[in-house]
């Protein structure tokens, strides 16, 4: 692996721009001050730096595939290179994520974790991370997603985690967050937040990047290795935003590489249904951070929607609002229907279900190789497969009508 | 000197603590939150905190997180918090707690503006820190309002100096480290909390979180300038069969209080 260059973003005060900072309780400062220096000396660290690629390697199957998708290419008319984080142990990205904090957790000598989860998908990461570790491990998960997503519930119980339901506000994801902070600031002295997305206060998004950034650096090196090139465009769905700058941050500074970060554009704007953040929202603070947000005319949290749970986030981390602004990188949003419609399209031509996050990627780039082919010959595009699908198989049976189909399994 | 740097400077000379009752605006309703603050004063309060309900309020235990969802659900909007406030203020000199996204949202310079013209003191921001705030501090020195950072538990030394340079009016020491809710009783850590804020300066220290009784207050008022309370009103008027009933629990909770920062307590170290 490269060894990565240092960073000119966040600041010292953890501002990417005008984004970013920290907008939390003074009782959290210190705590925030004590992880930003616990992660500083871990990332000079050749021990905790080696440990970390070990488990990474050995556990969660670290470098993983670049795959070149030939069908999917062939339909596309452009080549599409997918980057199949769905194949880590845990089935997405997040595990490298989980890993590295939960390393961290262990070196700040404290014993307990806790995390949020909307989906279940982060919490079943950071739960196994704690069984792993032999951590403590408590999730918070909103009551209407423990509902939606029983199978997660159960399968963070076996991992012998603790699953709290969330009762206040829309008891969804960004109420769990809330409850998670909440827990932190009465037991910090022996609880680190893992938080799930490259998002919130500082050291957060700049931490979560560096632990998923393996994603892009290991895409930029097989590029070069397969292609002897880089690619066109780099793509990824964004919600919080953490496979996406994991994937980004290699290719920022190559200026030839397109970024390409796709939105959950659920019902469509008009709707007012969508977590399309970035191309639809504001610039406000939630969560720690000043970032782009879902908002009312009062500043009041909108709730979002989104087929995918794992998108459906009011919020997104301040180093896209920031990529964003400075043109580096674009969104764009992508329906639930065009989302889906790629969900079964990939299944099809390459018998891989991706999850439907990263279904929204797979659809952007669709859209982005008829443009692409339109003004440069034989681009290549590569999509980060963030994750696999399993867990949606209830969604897609419901929205493409199998629920309730009998007997074609015999067929 | 500010209305608040009037009240205190009164109470130091009477040797004794502030009283200050928080609710938030709109709750139990728009006009019902003003009987309960009318009520809270006619009890004894003497600065009152009025609270802008949020969707995502990080630092509030599930009392007041309760009362701000009813408030939001009954359809609040900012100008009925800044409607709020000028009527607290025609009872009380009047601060407002906010989360910091509402005050961005409408505009820092535009929110200054307002709640100097209704009679608001000043602010209150438990997710803004200083190091955060230069447009506040801008704003609050144009319309002459007070600034009011809180420092806890885990605040370093140096971040209660900068704190307390930052702030304007009182400083807000959090007892514990946690959410607001009423407590069993006031933490160690709380005295002690206040002992370090008087070695880094002379502001007046206001401490809450926890505080729900007389006898909570007297303690409190031994060694702090003022005894803050929340919880414990909203839970009266969240816990009432009625309005009328509310509003009078409230201020009965405010005759205690008010009679527990005037006891005669064995002296405490201030510091």
């Amino acid at each position: 692996m490269t060894t990565p260059e240092p960073e000119p973003l966040p600041d010292a005060t953890g501002h990417f721009g005008r984004f970013g900072g920290r907008f939390l309780p003074e009782a959290l400062i210190a705590p925030l001050d004590e992880l930003t220096e616990a992660w500083r000396s871990a990332r000079a660290d050749d021990g905790f730096r080696g440990e970390l690629d070990r488990m990474l390697r050995e556990y969660a199957g670290a470098p993983s595939l670049l795959y070149d998708a030939t069908r999917l290419s062939d339909v596309a008319g452009a080549r599409i290179l997918l980057k199949r984080e769905d194949l880590n142990h845990t089935g997405a990205h997040k595990v490298r994520n989980v890993l590295g904090q939960a390393l961290l957790t262990k070196s700040m000598g404290k014993p307990r974790v806790i995390a949020e989860t909307g989906a279940g998908q982060h919490g079943v990461a950071a739960a196994t991370a704690c069984a792993y570790l032999d951590l403590e491990c408590v999730v918070y998960m909103g009551e209407i997603d423990t509902q939606r997503q029983a199978l997660n519930v159960v399968r963070m119980r076996m991992l012998g985690a603790e699953v709290i339901p969330v009762k206040s506000g829309s008891r969804t994801l960004k109420d769990a967050i809330n409850e998670a902070l909440r827990d932190w600031v009465t037991n910090v002295d022996h609880t680190h937040y893992l938080l799930g997305t490259a998002a919130g206060a500082h050291p957060f998004p700049a931490m979560v990047r560096d632990f998923c950034r393996g994603i892009g650096d290991e895409a930029r090196a097989q590029s070069l290795e397969l292609l002897g090139r880089l690619p066109d465009a780099a793509c990824a769905c964004v919600g919080g935003g953490s496979n996406a700058i994991g994937l980004f941050t290699a290719f920022v500074p190559d200026r030839d590489v397109q970024l390409w970060g796709f939105e959950p554009g659920g019902d469509g704007f008009e709707t007012g249904r969508h977590a399309a953040t970035i191309t639809q929202g504001d610039v406000g603070v939630l969560h720690g951070a000043r970032s782009f947000l879902l908002q009312d005319k009062d500043g009041q949290t909108i709730e979002s929607h989104s087929i995918s749970a794992g998108l459906d986030y009011p919020g997104v981390g301040p180093e896209h609002a920031y990529l964003a602004e400075t043109g580096r990188a674009r969104y764009r949003p992508v329906s639930d229907a065009d989302a889906m419609a790629a969900f079964s399209l990939l299944s099809r031509t390459e018998g891989i279900i991706p999850a439907i996050e990263s279904a929204h990627a797979v659809a952007g780039a669709l859209d982005l190789a008829k443009e692409l082919s339109a003004s440069m010959s034989d681009p290549v595009i590569l999509v980060c497969l963030s994750g696999r699908g399993d867990k949606d198989m209830d969604t897609a049976a419901t929205w493409f009508g199998f629920a309730g189909e009998e007997g074609d399994d015999h067929e | 000197m500010s209305r608040i740097g009037d009240s205190f400077a009164r109470v130091r000379a009477d040797g004794r603590a502030l009283l200050v009752g928080y609710l938030p605006a709109g709750f139990p309703s728009y006009a019902g939150c003003i009987d309960a603050l009318r009520a809270m004063v006619d009890g004894g309060v003497e600065l009152i905190e009025v609270g802008f309900p949020y969707s995502d309020p990080v630092m509030d235990g599930p009392t007041i997180q309760a009362a701000a969802e009813r408030a939001l659900a009954g359809g609040l909007r900012t100008h009925d918090v800044l409607r709020t406030v000028e009527a607290a203020a025609e009872l009380a000199p009047t601060v407002v707690m906010t989360y910091w996204n509402p005050i961005e949202r409408y505009g820092v310079d535009e929110f200054a503006r307002d709640l100097a013209a209704a009679g608001g003191s000043g602010l209150i921001t438990p997710d803004l820190i200083p190091d955060e705030a230069a447009e506040w501090v801008a704003a609050s020195d144009e319309q002459g309002l007070d600034r009011i950072f809180l420092v806890s538990p885990s605040s370093t030394d140096r971040r209660i100096a900068l704190t307390a340079r930052a702030c304007r009016g009182f400083l807000y020491a959090a007892s514990v480290m946690g959410v607001t809710g009423a407590r069993a009783q006031p933490s160690r850590q709380a005295a002690a909390l206040v002992g370090r804020v008087r070695a880094a300066t002379d502001l007046p220290v206001g401490l809450g979180l926890g505080v729900s009784n007389g006898a909570q207050a007297a303690e409190v008022a031994g060694y702090a300038d003022a005894v803050i309370v929340g919880s414990a009103f909203v839970r009266r008027l969240l816990d009432a069969p009625d309005a009328d009933m509310g509003v009078r629990a409230v201020e009965a909770l405010a005759e205690d209080l008010a009679g527990g920062v005037r006891r005669e307590l064995p002296a405490a170290p201030t510091g």
